[in-house]
């Protein structure tokens, strides 16, 4: 009955969330969402984790020899790496244009706006 | 808002988070316990259902709907990453300089790049029995036609890559998987349902649609892959402001005959 790995995640979020809000560049923030999205991988993966279990593919396991850690949260989590790989590619796109358009990217000085 | 109370509202605003997912953990049931309901029904319905793989069974049969959510995300983002990097009006390509690659890189690349798109195709057609499946083969795939840059250069890519005809693929991958969905309606079944026989237990034939949705997913991941990774590498390559480039776009050649569809 350890809650170590839930406070991983915790401390994960809250590291990345502090990087997105103190950031000085919007890549840093891209790679911030990314350390936020990381801390869901490692709560799902706590989640389904059960001691002295294997991973849940019966190629060569006999099926109820022993027991699986949980497939659903995997399934989950790899969900999460696919949107997580494509929203950030999406983001460093608008980031190159930002760049482009605007010269900067340094969040603050992104006030103005432009046609 | 200065910076001082900026900083006061987000340590006020992460202090409180920090202690209510700490009170959120102290209820989560125990790290490593013994009770899974939906692990263990989810292990029963793939044993059922003769998919050796369980994540790849609820990924492609018990969450298939989820799935296909997922993948028009990708879809979408990929789209959206099209549009976001195209080439714009004050843009100019210019043709990059090959660039002197050491042997060893040059020889290592080359033999690794058709054991790299070996073992993608592989992990894709066993995705119901091993671990792996469309999403993990489809990138390792689309990883080895770029080990081509790192052994040769630019321009020996983009002569195995062109990029309108991956986004076909992309598309078609996308388009499959909901042919196959919509096949279990005609079968008479539900949209994504398991219509076809399910097969041997743990031999390629077996997990009914699980591995043909595999493929469509594999198809689509490599294709999505691939033009995400063209479009960035075409910025950093072959992209110039046209403010400080020489003089105006007469490097255009009529030479590269790379299906180029930039517009």
């Amino acid at each position: 009955m350890s809650v170590l790995p839930y406070l991983v995640a915790a401390w994960l979020l809250l590291v990345g969330c502090l990087g997105l809000a103190t950031s000085r560049n919007l890549i840093h923030a891209v790679g911030c969402l990314a350390v936020c999205q990381a801390s869901t991988y490692v709560l799902l993966l706590a989640v389904g984790y059960r001691r002295g279990g294997t991973a849940p593919v019966h190629s060569d396991l006999r099926p109820g020899s022993r027991p699986l850690v949980d497939p659903v949260v995997q399934a989950l989590c790899l969900t999460d790496v696919v949107v997580g790989a494509t929203v950030t590619a999406l983001l460093l796109a608008l980031v190159i244009q930002v760049s482009k358009r605007h010269g900067t990217v340094v969040p603050d000085e992104l006030s103005g706006l432009r046609g | 808002m200065s910076h001082r109370l900026r900083a006061c509202v987000l340590a006020v605003g992460l202090l409180g988070l920090a202690a209510l997912l700490a009170a959120a953990a102290a209820r989560l049931p125990g790290f490593g316990g013994l009770v899974h309901p939906y692990g263990d029904r989810a292990v029963h319905a793939s044993l059922a259902r003769h998919t050796a793989n369980v994540v790849a069974s609820v990924n492609f049969d018990q969450r298939a709907f989820d799935t296909l959510g997922e993948e028009s995300i990708l879809f979408g983002a990929v789209l959206g990453t099209v549009v976001l990097l195209r080439q714009t009006r004050d843009e100019r390509e210019v043709e990059p300089a090959a660039v002197r690659v050491s042997r060893s890189v040059c020889r290592y690349a080359l033999l690794a790049l058709p054991v790299t798109l070996v073992i993608g195709l592989y992990v894709i057609a066993h995705g119901q029995l091993s671990p792996g499946g469309g999403f993990q083969g489809g990138v390792v795939a689309a990883t080895a036609l770029h080990l081509l840059y790192i052994a040769v250069d630019y321009r020996a890519l983009e002569r195995i890559r062109p990029v309108g005809i991956y986004e076909v693929v992309d598309a078609v991958g996308e388009a499959a998987y909901l042919v196959i969905g919509v096949a279990g309606l005609l079968a008479g079944a539900a949209f994504l349902a398991e219509f076809l026989p399910y097969g041997t237990f743990n031999t390629l034939a077996s997990g009914g649609t699980v591995p043909l949705l595999n493929a469509a997913i594999g198809m689509e991941v490599a294709g999505a892959v691939i033009v995400l990774l063209a479009r960035f590498l075409d910025q950093a390559v072959e992209m110039e402001s046209g403010k400080d480039g020489i003089d105006g776009g007469s490097t255009n050649n009529s030479g590269n005959g790379s299906g180029n569809t930039k517009v």
